[in-house]
């Protein structure tokens, strides 16, 4: 069993999801925010310091009119991180930034989320390395070799029943198996579970990273060229060892 | 209904078009009906290989576009009746290639041919999506090389993934024909082994082609180097590369050195 260290801190570019609140304003703006002020009377400090997006999709609103609108929202408390669904000509430099891509979740009942209010922070924080019984991450197994230029991601554990081919990449939220050769490149944890590994029967990885550390082949021992090896994090330390 | 083979391989210069005449040439002479389809707009070769380049008229484009009709278009070879060409255009643009084109000259010719053998231009653009598209069978030309052995693994993905079949749900039948294949430099550890090359593409192989001097001795001739000379050690390995395909089971040989003791140690630049 040999454990190495890496020899330099590289920087870090860390993914992280953030469950964010979307608003979808309705015209008359007027009438939307006093349904907003209703609302929020109901659930104080709803609002407070949550990140929120604000959905403009199919409206039909000039500039001008979205900057009133961020700004009044302002004016209670709301903090608007992004906008969705805007047009360049309804944004600005002064605006938030415009926003896509995002993945629904549930709806939330602003009643929920005064009962667990106490621990908003917790959301913005990377998942605990802690592990809990019963914690289920989701899972897909694919029986075809990665080949060169395909990208495969998922936010949870990725195993790969073949082999991952240079020029290829493997981008799991949770863990990586490899049942092959892995050329390319395989990046876990990406969303910062630092508790994430990457297995694989046969190493012979352009690069490896788990939660933005990363090592390059060159980086890599030349004895573990060929191995049957695993890398883990360890206080911040990119770890690898042979298996078997 | 015959079946559409693309031979393809992403990197350029690996033995497309040689395969492409060879196969069509082996095939036919087994008495299959065959035609063999250029894909390579602006940069035709296949008419010189096959030999054809004076008695091009109409081709592939003008077929596509109506300016011609496919039974004007296809060109019947000299020596074997049951093989034909269509050309692809040297001046027109590869851009001219329209999917539903392509699709209605395929079907037709699938119609009124045992096979269609597609020759792909290098790449991954247009051209060689629009050549892989509606094939049922592709052949993934590969040189024991890393940089052609990626280059085949990104084709195979992309054969996975783009063409007709994939979209259908259904598989392209995929098979390796590893060619330029040196007994000399894969003994002395030069070249990738074929065994390396079959683990990092896993698909099935269809054959070996030794490097040989036959091929551009065939091709300066404007013949097909299974019509040029039939014993030739190349012309044997795509005659039992052509048998696999039609589904004969015959047993692969890895080319060997097979000159003498002497031989070895003088004769590495006689070629």
């Amino acid at each position: 069993m040999s454990e190495t260290l890496t020899a330099e801190k590289p920087i870090r570019l860390k993914g992280r999801s953030i469950l964010a609140l979307v608003l979808s304003p309705e015209l008359p703006f007027d009438d939307w925010l006093r349904r907003l002020d209703d609302l929020a009377a109901r659930s104080a400090g709803y609002f407070l310091k949550r990140p929120i997006i604000l959905d403009i999709t199919g409206l039909d609103i000039e500039r001008e009119q979205v900057r009133d609108l961020v700004s009044r929202l302002g004016d209670r408390d709301v903090r608007i991180m992004g906008i969705e669904g805007a047009a360049p000509s309804q944004l600005a430099a002064d605006l938030p930034p415009a926003m896509s891509g995002g993945r629904p979740a549930s709806d939330i009942d602003p009643a929920d989320i005064q009962a667990e209010s106490p621990q908003p922070a917790a959301q913005s924080k990377p998942a605990a390395p802690e592990w809990k019984p019963g914690r289920t991450v989701p899972s897909i197994i694919v029986t075809e070799p990665v080949r060169s230029g395909q990208s495969l991601m998922f936010e949870g554990d990725i195993t790969v029943v073949g082999s991952v081919g240079s020029g290829a990449e493997v981008v799991a939220g949770g863990s990586i198996h490899i049942y092959g050769t892995l050329r390319g490149r395989a990046v876990a944890g990406s969303a910062g579970d630092a508790s994430a590994r990457i297995f694989c029967s046969k190493l012979e990885a352009e690069l490896v990273a788990i939660t933005g550390l990363y090592k390059t082949s060159e980086d890599l021992e030349p004895e573990l060229r060929g191995k049957s090896v695993q890398f883990w994090l360890k206080n911040d330390v990119l770890m690898v060892e042979k298996l078997g | 209904m015959g079946k559409a083979i693309v031979v393809t391989s992403g990197k350029g210069g690996v033995g497309k078009t040689t395969t492409t005449a060879a196969l069509g040439a082996a095939l036919a002479s087994r008495g299959e009906k065959v035609v063999v389809v250029d894909f390579d707009v602006g940069l035709r070769n296949l008419d010189l290989v096959m030999g054809a380049e004076r008695r091009v008229v109409y081709d592939l484009i003008n077929v596509i576009h109506g300016e011609a009709k496919l039974q004007q278009a296809l060109i019947r070879d000299k020596r074997l009746e049951n093989l034909y060409l269509l050309p692809a255009s040297q001046t027109r643009d590869k851009d001219k290639l329209t999917p539903e084109g392509v699709e209605q000259v395929i079907t037709s010719l699938k119609k009124n041919f045992d096979w269609v053998i597609c020759d792909s231009p290098a790449g991954i653009e247009r051209g060689p999506t629009m050549a892989m598209r509606h094939a049922d069978v592709a052949i993934v030309v590969t040189n024991p090389e890393v940089s052609s052995v990626r280059d085949s693994d990104r084709i195979i993905g992309l054969l996975d993934a783009k063409t007709a079949r994939a979209e259908r749900g259904e598989r392209v039948e995929k098979h390796l024909l590893l060619t330029r294949y040196d007994p000399v430099r894969a003994e002395s550890g030069d070249m990738l082994q074929v065994d390396d090359v079959l683990e990092i593409l896993s698909i099935p192989l269809l054959g070996i082609i030794p490097e040989s001097t036959d091929v551009l001795r065939a091709s300066n001739l404007g013949t097909p180097v299974t019509l040029a000379d039939k014993h030739s050690e190349t012309a044997q390995a795509y005659f039992a590369a052509a048998r696999r395909l039609t589904g004969e089971s015959v047993p692969i040989t890895i080319p060997t050195d097979r000159r003498g003791f002497f031989g070895k140690f003088f004769g590495r630049k006689a070629a």
